[in-house]
């Protein structure tokens, strides 16, 4: 048996994103009105930064992965862009 | 045939379902989607029964609601997104770059396995009772009221998804690493920059697809309000992530089937194609811009008039590289050394069928028309000369053009040829009375109609039968060819392409020394007379 511990930064970014899914389950009790979903959706992007940065390891990548990984928060800009447009426009 | 080859290097069962070979792989998906396809059109005939007469004589409402969404799901997920990707891709992809296997084989046949636990995920729900959704699983009537097996369904192709999300990585990181030396980008074969421009467009949506369903599945069984607005929902959310996915998941079916037309139309005219930059350019840019389209499935839904405006002009400027293809595909044809083998009737075939399709599309594309034709046969007609006139025809011409390389047999030119007619003239006579029926009011999706609707229903039936017919003769005769057919040599077509110099099959690393490329594209020999007959 090798005597083999995951990485602190791996177990870090895990406890950070353990604490984050509290904060999110607290704050969705606190009447913040308009706020409540402004704070959801920042700590969802912070999530979702951990992640792409620590366990998919895009901090230690450079060129045509990260094109790759901006496509794809390309393409959700799009989705949110165009998809937001119908809701903004109704009347 | 050489002494050993992809087929003969072991024969036990155990060799071919643990197999990380691309070619068997690809063998393990032809089988697999010509299972789908059959059962997907036994659907489709039953529908065409039923419609031969104005009354319900064959099924009921809810048995036709069934019908057409079995159709509809398992032609879409289970034969039309994987046909040309899984099987003709995976099978020539590593060829046509010079490489020995795909970047990451175990993902490839991990991802089949995936493909086949969601194919009987889907039929387990069809034979157990079935959905009655159609295939867009639309809100509220998926998440509230439908009584039939749509979670079930729903996760068979959230499964699935992630068979096409590894067969699109493994493409995208093929193409970039494994190009045999000397094969630059704009060496390529333009079919590898159709299948990047679909593998692309597979990374990107299918999430969107696997999220929306998952939500779905989160209203209907925790009443958490994202599409019902009683509990704070939007109806329309659903239709825009699910269409984000589906407008795009059309490109993911065609994209495929006109890369394959390159091939073809370039073989058999003898010819560079015509324009290479700008047709390989066209790839990228349909797979771009038709994510910004989906808006124009929602024209009568109660989205906003500024939303379908913008929608409505970006779908007439996604037909643009499409018709780019078109021009440029028949300006190969122009002064070619033309031969009407098979592969050319069907490439042929998808020209004609795929402009009348994208044609339709564009009328669809204008509001004040889409307002008449909207949920009418019109629809149904001209996304079924994309989806069956198109990518069904393409998928049909490579298949018969790399059978030779794939089985190292040959098949009977003669009965390929009768074929390839009979489709046209099939499909033809099925859905272009489709058009008219639409045009004069038929909806979709119902079992009874008007008596005034009934000859146009019979052509269409007719035309069903003659399709029938035509799509299980090569059932046949390449089923008689892989094990009777004449020996095929290496390169039958006389084609330049890096999977003509390997014998045919290949062995099981593909080639014997590591190929070197040192000039451009389909540099074909215009003296080429031979045809590779079997009778």
């Amino acid at each position: 048996m090798t005597d083999w511990r995951p990485p602190l930064v791996l177990v870090g970014a895990w406890l950070g994103l353990l604490a984050l899914l509290a904060l999110t389950v607290t704050l969705a009790y606190v009447p913040l009105g308009a706020g409540n979903a402004v704070v959801s959706l920042a700590i969802g992007t912070i999530k979702a930064a951990l992640v792409a940065a620590i366990f998919m390891e895009l901090r230690h990548r450079g060129g045509l992965t990260l094109v790759f990984a901006g496509a794809g928060l390309f393409w959700l800009g799009i989705l949110l862009w165009l998809g937001s447009m119908d809701f903004l426009t109704r009347t | 045939m050489s002494e050993t080859n992809y087929l003969t290097t072991d024969y036990t069962l155990r060799s071919w379902f643990l197999t990380t070979d691309h070619k068997r792989i690809a063998i393990l998906y032809f089988a697999s989607l010509i299972f789908f396809f059959f059962i997907g059109g036994a659907a489709a005939t039953a529908m065409r029964i039923e419609l031969a007469t104005p009354q319900a004589d064959l099924v009921s409402s809810d048995a036709y609601n069934r019908l057409f969404t079995m159709h509809g799901i398992i032609m879409v997920w289970f034969f039309l997104i994987p046909s040309i990707p899984n099987t003709l891709g995976n099978f020539i992809v590593p060829l046509m770059i010079g490489a020995r296997d795909l970047a990451f084989p175990r993902l490839n046949l991990m991802s089949w396995y995936i493909f086949m636990l969601g194919g009987s995920t889907t039929l387990f729900a069809i034979f157990a009772g079935g959905i009655d959704t159609g295939w867009t699983f639309y809100t509220p009537f998926s998440t509230l009221y439908s009584n039939s097996y749509v979670i079930v369904a729903a996760a068979g192709v959230f499964i699935a998804g992630f068979s096409s999300i590894l067969t699109g990585l493994n493409f995208i990181v093929t193409i970039h690493r494994l190009r045999a030396p000397g094969l630059t980008w704009y060496r390529l074969p333009l079919f590898l920059w159709s299948l990047y421009a679909t593998s692309v467009i597979l990374v990107l949506a299918t999430p969107v697809l696997a999220i929306t369903l998952l939500l779905m599945a989160t209203e209907r069984f925790f009443g958490v309000g994202i599409f019902d607005p009683r509990i704070g929902g939007d109806p329309l959310l659903f239709q825009h992530l699910f269409w984000f996915y589906s407008h795009p998941a059309v490109y993911i079916m065609i994209l495929p089937g006109m890369g394959v037309i390159n091939e073809l139309v370039s073989c058999f005219s003898r010819k560079q194609v015509f324009g290479y930059k700008f047709v390989a350019w066209c790839s990228l840019a349909i797979a771009a811009v038709g994510f910004l389209v989906w808006g124009h499935h929602m024209f009568v839904s109660g989205q906003s008039l500024v939303a379908s405006l913008v929608f409505s002009f970006m779908s007439f400027i996604v037909a643009v590289p499409s018709a780019i293809k078109v021009f440029n595909w028949t300006a190969t044809l122009h002064k070619g050394s033309i031969h009407f083998d098979a592969p050319m009737l069907y490439a042929l075939a998808f020209i004609g069928l795929f402009t009348i399709g994208g044609l339709t599309g564009l009328f669809l594309a204008c509001l004040a028309f889409d307002v008449h034709a909207t949920d009418t046969y019109f629809v149904v007609a001209h996304f079924h000369y994309i989806m069956v006139g198109g990518m069904v025809t393409a998928y049909f011409g490579g298949l018969h053009y790399w059978w030779p390389k794939i089985t190292g047999r040959l098949y009977s030119e003669y009965w390929a040829r009768t074929a390839a007619v009979l489709i046209f003239f099939g499909f033809n006579l099925t859905f272009f009375p489709q058009f008219i029926l639409g045009a004069e009011g038929m909806p979709r999706r119902y079992h009874v109609y008007p008596p005034e609707f009934q000859v146009w229903n019979v052509l269409s039936s007719g035309g069903a039968a003659i399709l029938a017919v035509a799509y299980l003769m090569p059932l046949f005769y390449l089923g008689y060819s892989a094990f009777f057919g004449k020996r095929a040599p290496a390169n039958p077509w006389d084609a330049p392409g890096l999977e003509w110099q390997t014998s045919s099959p290949p062995p099981e690393f593909n080639f014997t020394t590591q190929p070197l490329v040192t000039r451009a594209p389909y540099q074909y020999n215009e003296a080429f007379e031979a045809k590779p007959q079997n009778a």
